[in-house]
């Protein structure tokens, strides 16, 4: 589908239904034309006789600093994880500043920090970088972008393609830590919280599961901007199938789950940046999620539903008395600058 | 979560569908009004009618405020934030609500100030730290949200912010409720009254409606477990042959409603002579615009409005939806050339319009099977 929004508004930056828009009817049809290959989260390229895995990601957040961690930290742990749910180790990284005149110094040397400190704990290299500088008033502190290169897990091979119906939908941990603690960094909410971002590499986590059910994963996805909806609603599309949800199973902080009550929001459309959604075949679910429970951080990890040949293309969650609903990709913008 | 997971209880709940299967008369069919849109989105977003017998019809009522302001107000809105150094500031439900020339948030991509705010007093603040500017807030709301725009309004004369106003579209619940029941093409059995709203105004306001037009009404609260209950209320008093108000919602609304905030509004606003809903028509004593005391603070009569009247399209059918006449998916635009992202009625943008509450939660469910996940969980 052509994309027809006369001009770009933050939506589509949302990382929902418009974000998806403008990438498949306006950058894939000219960028990517006939390549026929989903969009996922990282390429797989051969390079002479070795596949590596390409990914590049940007990161805008604001505040610069938030409870759990800050834009350095991110732009290490954003990148690497994209590579982790597309089944490749993170070896390598090249990152691009682009700092606002005037930024204290001080500033920019604390987040070069935790990059290295980003760095140091995901094992990955920084190669190379680029740094530029702007008017004042035009980059609100800084941006980063980073682009990252890794080796894919051997075993393992994620393809919207290949889920099947009664999969199961494993989820690493509580979801919504990440952008309720940005909104609430803002300090534009008179709320509080004791909340901290989630962000942090989740790849050990998917390293533990890939070595007790390497043939039983078929798809994985971090949920970052528009929440465990919106991947669940595009693995639903791409894979032509249902995804029905347990709404009970799928856990969320009470700090979460207050500030979503509180402002209408929906924990499903919250992003997160230190979980990862895995569609494990039925007979290696137990093994990959024992595997997670098992390795630190993991220990919240759980079955949240399964996948079922209808509702085709749709993402619906049933409660425990009884009711269900769709659950859509996330329309709008619910949230400020989020990563 | 305290307050929250007790009214979610599946125990209870089962118990109350029970009850409720066990009170309906199979050879009836009931028709009942939800008025809030809060109402509507809650029993969308549970999937209640899942845990309800067929022959109980829940009805979406009017009690969505930015489902039933004009367009016309909001392009008159829009014409004032055209203004140099202008600040448009609103709550979130209003930033996707089109106007003839597009959404706030499409004039805030062309270069419109406008931002988004949580509260009046929100806006206020953002006057006092912004001096050289001005912040005219967008007001909408029944009854739930008028004493904030009432209270700000005070404070700002209190303090003498002069670079503050609001554009004031504030609705009174009451007369879109007479409007529906005086709506020929209307039979309906029941309301489930507003809990917010009732909040502020009590439950005193509804006796009407027992006494002259012999409907039950239950103010309800907005979990789960509240709206069963209300239903059950009002399935026994119809299975009685009685026609009374009832307060479900004891722990939030008082029976008198809210003094302090009933004040504040009655000081700082007052009745318009009649004034436009969106699907409902003209409907007279029907809003609230600020006193004249209080006009240096009116956006109204501060600025040269243009007083835009336009005409829905066509082919949407909000009115209909609005009185509950057509079920969302029965509007020929629903699903096709009005969707969430591209909403040609407000039904259709707010979480709390009917369209899409149906849309975002209802809709496709159809081919869904009705599961229970006895693997997971």
């Amino acid at each position: 589908m052509r994309f027809r929004d006369p001009q770009i508004e933050m939506a589509h930056g949302a990382g929902g239904k418009a974000s998806r828009k403008l990438v498949e009817g306006l950058f894939a049809p000219i960028l990517f034309a006939g390549s026929g290959e989903l969009l996922a989260d990282a390429a797989h390229v051969a390079v002479g006789n070795a596949s590596i895995a390409i990914t590049t990601d940007s990161f805008v957040v604001k505040p610069l600093r938030f409870p759990g961690g800050s834009i350095g930290e991110l732009a290490v742990n954003g990148t690497m994880n994209d590579l982790a749910v597309s089944g490749a180790r993170g070896e390598a990284m090249v990152v691009t500043f682009i700092l606002e005149e005037g930024l204290p110094t001080s500033v920019l040397e604390y987040e070069i920090r935790a990059m290295a400190d980003a760095l140091d704990r995901a094992g990955v290299k920084l190669v190379g970088g680029d740094t530029k500088v702007v008017e004042r008033g035009k980059a609100d502190g800084m941006y980063i972008t980073t682009t990252g290169i890794g080796s894919p897990l051997p075993g393992v091979s994620v393809d919207a393609r290949s889920v099947r119906p009664g999969d199961r939908i494993l989820l690493s941990g509580p979801i919504g830590d990440h952008g309720i603690t940005i909104l609430l960094a803002r300090g534009e909410l008179d709320l509080e919280a004791d909340l901290s971002s989630d962000s942090r590499c989740v790849l050990p986590l998917i390293e533990a599961m890939a070595i007790e059910a390497a043939p039983g994963i078929r798809w994985m996805r971090d949920p970052t901007r528009g929440g465990v909806a919106t991947s669940l609603n595009e693995l639903a599309r791409d894979s032509g199938l249902g995804i029905v949800l347990s709404e009970e199973a799928i856990p969320i902080r009470d700090e979460v789950r207050g500030a979503c009550e509180l402002l209408g929001l929906d924990p499903l459309h919250i992003a997160n940046e230190g979980q990862f959604l895995a569609v494990v075949a039925p007979e290696y679910a137990d093994a990959a999620l024992h595997a997670l429970n098992c390795t630190e951080g993991g220990e919240r990890a759980i079955c949240i539903g399964e996948v079922r040949q209808e509702p085709a293309r749709s993402v619906l969650v049933t409660t425990r008395y009884g009711g269900s609903r769709i659950a859509d990709m996330l329309i709008g913008d619910a949230l400020p600058r989020i990563c | 979560m305290r307050y929250v997971d007790e009214f979610r209880d599946p125990d209870l709940i089962a118990r109350a569908s029970a009850e409720i299967y066990r009170l309906a008369d199979p050879e009836k069919h009931y028709r009942i009004l939800e008025v809030c849109g809060g109402h509507t989105h809650a029993i969308y977003r549970f999937g209640l009618k899942d845990v309800l017998p067929s022959n109980i019809e829940l009805i979406h009522g009017p009690g969505c405020p930015v489902c039933v302001l004009p367009m016309g107000r909001i392009d008159d809105g829009l014409a004032v934030a055209q203004r140099e150094g202008v600040i448009f500031a609103a709550f979130g439900d209003m930033m996707r609500v089109p106007g003839t020339f597009g959404s706030p948030l499409e004039h805030k991509a062309r270069g419109t100030d406008v931002r988004v705010v949580y509260s009046p007093a929100d806006a206020l603040q953002m006057a006092k730290k912004n001096p050289d500017k001005h912040v005219m807030f967008f007001a909408i709301g029944f009854e739930t949200t008028a004493p904030s725009t009432a209270l700000t309004l005070q404070r700002a004369r209190a303090e003498g912010i002069q670079n503050f106003s609001v554009f004031c579209n504030h609705v009174t619940i009451i007369p879109a409720m007479r409007a529906i029941l005086d709506s020929p093409d209307m039979r309906l059995d029941g309301f489930i009254g507003p809990g917010h709203v009732s909040t502020v105004i009590g439950c005193r306001p509804y006796e009407w409606i027992a006494r002259n037009e012999r409907k039950p009404v239950v103010t309800s609260g907005f979990e789960p477990l509240d709206l069963l209950q209300s239903i059950i209320m009002l399935l026994r008093q119809l299975g009685a042959g009685e026609a009374r108000v009832e307060n479900q919602y004891k722990r939030v609304v008082p029976w008198d409603g809210n003094p302090a905030a009933l004040d504040a509004m009655a000081k700082v606003l007052t009745l318009r002579p009649y004034f436009e809903w969106r699907g409902l028509g003209f409907i007279s004593q029907s809003a609230l615009k600020i006193r004249d005391e209080f006009a240096a603070w009116d956006a109204e009569q501060r600025f040269q409005i243009p007083g835009t009247r336009v005409t829905d399209p066509k082919a949407a059918q909000c009115g209909e939806v609005l009185k509950g006449v057509l079920k969302p998916a029965q509007c020929k635009l629903f699903g096709k050339e009005c969707t969430p992202e591209h909403p040609i009625g407000a039904l259709m943008v707010s979480s709390e319009g009917s369209c899409a509450a149906h849309y975002n939660y209802e809709h496709r469910k159809a081919e869904a099977m009705v599961a229970t996940i006895s693997s997971v969980a």
